[in-house]
């Protein structure tokens, strides 16, 4: 389904016609255009693999989501069958990328999308990339068949269809960019999606909190992410990791350096739910099933590490590196596994141990040698397996037995036979006990411990804690539920149908078979291992190591292991107080912040909108006078005029009247002592034009004036009176004045300021020069007006006429009044 | 006489700025007509002044002589005239308009869409 043979023809007149195609890896826009570089794709012939490839498995990711509703409303029987062959498509595609990339050929495709910014929508395929996506596409198919089956008559399941392919196209997006732009965008529809999909059963509060939470949460990290890499960008000298990677600028020594990993942690820590931000995974798990075994365990809290990992060659090594991720992946990993002892809800227990396996993961990133990256890239598919598994196995138990409460549940095995085997398999997986994968990868995180060139004792024992506790969260996960005498619950128990045990079965067979034939994962692990290093690192998976100090760390770990659930009760007893300190006050502490930060808003709004318009004009006034005598300062512009009143004596007289008009308008009481006031003013201005060589302006004047003090008599005939006494408190008097004179000040000085530089006279010297000789006209102001710039004059007639409607609008129209006149006062506002 | 006029100018835009700040919405608007007075007169003071001279080209020339006043801020003001008198009756009808629904010309009461308990 993936063969585009026919493209390269199909498109071969359009590049001709542009000319500008074929010389380039892929289709380029026009510069400075920005369109959709799907309708423009063309195949460069000279490339083995088909340059769209991954563009269109991401697109028809996308537009399976987009179909999904219509296509369940059509077919609910067998809509997520047919959407499963997208992804499965995909993961076809991808397994066959095998070859090359095991080969340490990455496959790459590029086109430009904002050609101004250097951006580009690129994709690069390379051992660490294929991983996830085989793991995105594979998992995925399985989900969206078991979605279906979990979700049969649902109303919503179209809708929930299109929110899961939209993630899935997302986060396929996010671990094949290379853009760091790209990369950006599809990291923040990851999480648009998760809140969606976190929020689905919307008529719940808690469901909504808990939405809104992961959305804040990894929303905050998303706008560290882009600071982060636009640092980054700027520090490598390139707009891809590939091309920073090749560039090789040192950036550990950066001065960036600190700035970049901070920002870039920040993304990585909340988005792979690391301590302090570790609070949300649980609460995600309000979602439905098939979103926590997808989302919020095999794939998108892994984001957060797969950056790490991408990173870890441009930014590992240093000091401040190893003791972030090691210190705090560790103290993940404890927590994550002490508390999933603690709980007693199934997918709470899962949520948990995947909180510990995030951890793990981080820390194993920080500690960054041979071993550890190794048992990064073990661990990293043993954990996808094993949880994608049990989440889907637990969702079955709560679907088959209307429960996920633990406590509850005892004896399944004889009602769900086939998800207890399933169930079991992933939970050996995940205890890390031979034969299964989940062994290799605990071992190698041992040796990766051991083999730590700096001093990381404590971090080894909180790691063989937190690997005791998988082991008796797997028994809290299998042997409680399925074993012993069947329980209420258990009695009428049954099994799902097909779509609810077929992920299950493949993921948690696979955790075995690739445990008993590891080899077979060296090529992919090497290439992924590759990718984290920088450099080639082979990997050699054996079950047997043979009699390694990491054997007997395993041996330690069973031992423990078994202890923990032995001795359950007075464990979570214990873990009682602990627990007490952390999630809870953390979560808490969440709220803490959205309430101070509802209380400051709301605040900060009751002082600037107070609903009172004085205020609002005060407000405006100081603003502009702050800005506008800033800006005069700072620019030195303060110029101190020379006063030569020789000879000025129309000019002095002017403007004393001028200011006496204002004076009046501000003194006089009754409102035609005001009009008269404003009157002489305006007058003055008329005055002022007609001396200094402005007739015309000065007649309009004159008319505007006239016109204004005669509507201005009508229309106060109809209002009343102004009321007696000062307008206004002494102390309020007292600001406003002061602020009315610095405005005025401001202006004066800027005004001076002007004065004081030359006067370019280069449009003025034109007009005067074509007025006649161009537009044959003598009167050089009326000619700019109705010729050289007569769409001002349009435009000025239209705003009158607009302002002319307006007034008749206000005027003549007749709203629906309510029956009862509106009192004035305060107590008018009763508006719905 | 440019600096004196300037003085006028920052006189005008203080006084017509305290006018604003009044809850009198009659004198919110007294200060519109002198804002726009105020401005005018800036724009042909930043043009420069020149005394008597209009900017007209005479019979039997072909370019502007000069000496002339500056017609750029002419031309200018005359717009700004016109389109100041444009919102000057705009608003006049609102403030009107306001009374008759509102029963008030005071800009503290009227708070229908801002109600005093709503803060």
């Amino acid at each position: 389904m993936f063969s585009w043979t026919g493209f390269p023809v199909a498109f071969s007149g359009i590049e001709g016609q542009l000319g500008t195609f074929s010389s380039l890896t892929g289709p380029v826009l026009v510069d400075g255009g920005f369109s959709v570089p799907i309708l423009a794709w063309t195949c460069n012939p000279k490339r083995e693999s088909p340059a769209a490839a991954m563009l269109t498995a991401i697109g028809i990711i996308f537009l399976a989501a987009a179909l999904a509703p219509t296509l369940n409303r059509l077919f609910p029987s067998f809509a997520h069958w047919l959407l499963a062959l997208a992804p499965a498509g995909g993961f076809v595609w991808f397994a066959g990328q095998l070859a090359t990339v095991v080969g340490g050929q990455p496959v790459a495709e590029s086109w430009k999308w904002v050609p101004a910014l250097g951006v580009e929508l690129a994709f690069r395929l390379d051992g660490l990339s294929l991983l996830f996506a085989l793991l995105i596409t594979g998992i995925g198919t399985l989900i969206v068949l078991y979605s279906g089956g979990y979700l049969r008559g649902h109303r919503h399941e179209g809708r929930f269809m299109l929110f899961i392919m939209a993630f899935m196209g997302a986060m396929l997006g996010l671990v094949l960019a290379d853009d760091i732009i790209s990369l950006f965008v599809f990291w923040e529809l990851t999480s648009v999606t998760s809140f969606l999909l976190i929020g689905f059963n919307h008529a719940d509060a808690r469901s909504r909190r808990s939405a809104l939470q992961a959305l804040l949460v990894t929303g905050g990290g998303g706008m560290a992410l882009l600071t982060g890499l636009i640092l980054l960008g700027t520090a490598g000298g390139a707009g891809s990791l590939s091309a920073i990677a090749a560039k090789g600028v040192d950036l550990t020594g950066h001065g960036l350096y600190l700035p970049i990993l901070i920002l870039l942690l920040l993304a990585a820590f909340t988005k792979s739910a690391q301590v302090p931000f570790h609070f949300w995974l649980p609460n995600a798990m309000d979602a439905p099933t098939p979103v926590s075994a997808y989302l919020h365990s095999a794939t998108m809290v892994k984001a957060g590490i797969y950056l790490l990992a991408r990173l870890s060659p441009m930014l590992g090594g240093t000091d401040i590196w190893f003791w972030t991720l090691t210190g705090f992946g560790a103290l993940t990993a404890f927590w994550g596994g002490a508390m999933a002892l603690r709980a007693t809800d199934l997918k709470k227990i899962l949520a948990y141990t995947t909180l510990m396996a995030l951890g793990t993961l981080t820390m194993l990133v920080g500690l960054g040698t041979d071993y550890a990256i190794r048992g990064f890239a073990a661990f990293l598919l043993a954990h996808s397996l094993y949880k994608g598994a049990l989440f889907m196995g637990a969702g079955s138990v709560d679907h088959g037995s209307g429960t996920r409460e633990v406590r509850e549940l005892s004896g399944l095995f004889r009602a769900m036979p086939l998800t207890g085997v399933f169930i079991a398999l992933a939970a050996l997986s995940m205890s890390g006990l031979p034969p299964f994968l989940g062994f290799i990868g605990k071992e190698l995180i041992y040796e990766g411990l051991l083999t730590a060139d700096r001093p990381v004792l404590p971090v080894l024992v909180v790691s063989i804690l937190a690997n005791a506790t998988m082991l008796g969260a797997a028994g809290l996960v299998f042997v409680k539920p399925f074993l012993g005498a069947p329980s209420k619950a258990a009695a009428h128990a049954h099994e799902g149908g097909l779509t609810l045990w077929l992920g299950p079965a493949l993921l948690a067979s696979l955790g075995l078979l690739l445990g008993l034939y590891p080899s077979i994962l060296d090529g992919l692990l090497g290439q992924v291992a590759a990718s984290v290093r920088g450099e080639p690192l082979a990997v050699e998976l054996h079950l047997w190591h043979g009699l390694t100090p990491a054997l007997g760390l395993s041996a330690i770990t069973v031992a423990l292991g078994i202890g923990f659930y032995l001795a359950l009760r007075p464990l979570t007893a214990g873990l009682a107080g602990l627990q007490r300190f952390t999630r809870f006050d953390a979560d808490k502490g969440w709220d803490h912040i959205l309430n101070g930060l509802d209380a400051l808003a709301r605040a900060v709004t009751g002082q600037l909108q107070g609903g009172v318009m004085t205020r609002y004009m005060a407000i405006i006034f100081t603003a502009m006078l702050l800005l506008l005598g800033a800006t005069l300062w700072f620019r030195q512009a303060l110029v101190l005029p020379a006063v030569d009143l020789h000879g000025q004596w129309v000019g002095l007289l002017l403007g004393i009247m001028m200011l006496v008009g204002t004076a009046g308008a501000m003194r006089a009481r009754s409102r035609l002592g005001i009009i008269t006031a404003l009157s002489v003013n305006g007058l003055s201005v008329a005055m002022f034009f007609i001396t200094y060589g402005a007739p015309d302006v000065g007649i309009t004047q004159l008319m505007v004036e006239t016109l204004t003090a005669i509507i201005l008599v009508l229309v106060l005939a109809h209002l009343p009176a102004l009321p007696k006494g000062p307008d206004r408190k002494p102390q309020a008097a007292f600001l406003h004045g002061i602020l009315a004179l610095g405005l005025g000040g401001v202006v004066t000085a800027i005004l001076l300021a002007i004065i004081a530089l030359p006067l370019p006279m280069t449009l003025s010297q034109f007009f005067g020069d074509t007025s006649y000789l161009e537009a044959y006209g003598r009167n050089v102001v009326n000619v700019i007006l109705v010729d050289f710039r007569g769409f001002d004059t349009l435009g000025e007639i239209t705003v009158v006429a607009s302002a002319g409607l307006g007034v008749l609008a206000l005027l003549k129209a007749r709203y629906a009044k309510p029956k009862a006149k509106p009192q004035p006062g305060p107590q008018t506002g009763e508006v719905a | 006489m440019e600096t004196i006029m300037a003085f006028a100018v920052g006189g005008m835009v203080a006084g017509a700025v305290y006018l604003f700040l009044s809850r009198q919405l009659l004198r919110v608007l007294f200060g519109v007509i002198l804002l726009s007075n105020a401005v005018n007169v800036a724009i042909l003071l930043v043009g420069r002044l020149t005394p008597g001279q209009a900017p007209l080209i005479g019979q039997g020339q072909e370019v502007l002589g000069q000496g002339l006043a500056n017609p750029l801020p002419q031309a200018l003001i005359l717009t700004a005239i016109v389109i100041g008198f444009g919102l000057l009756s705009f608003v006049l009808a609102l403030v009107y308009r306001g009374y008759q629904e509102l029963g008030t010309l005071d800009s503290s009461q009227m708070r229908t869409a801002e109600p005093e308990d709503a803060v």
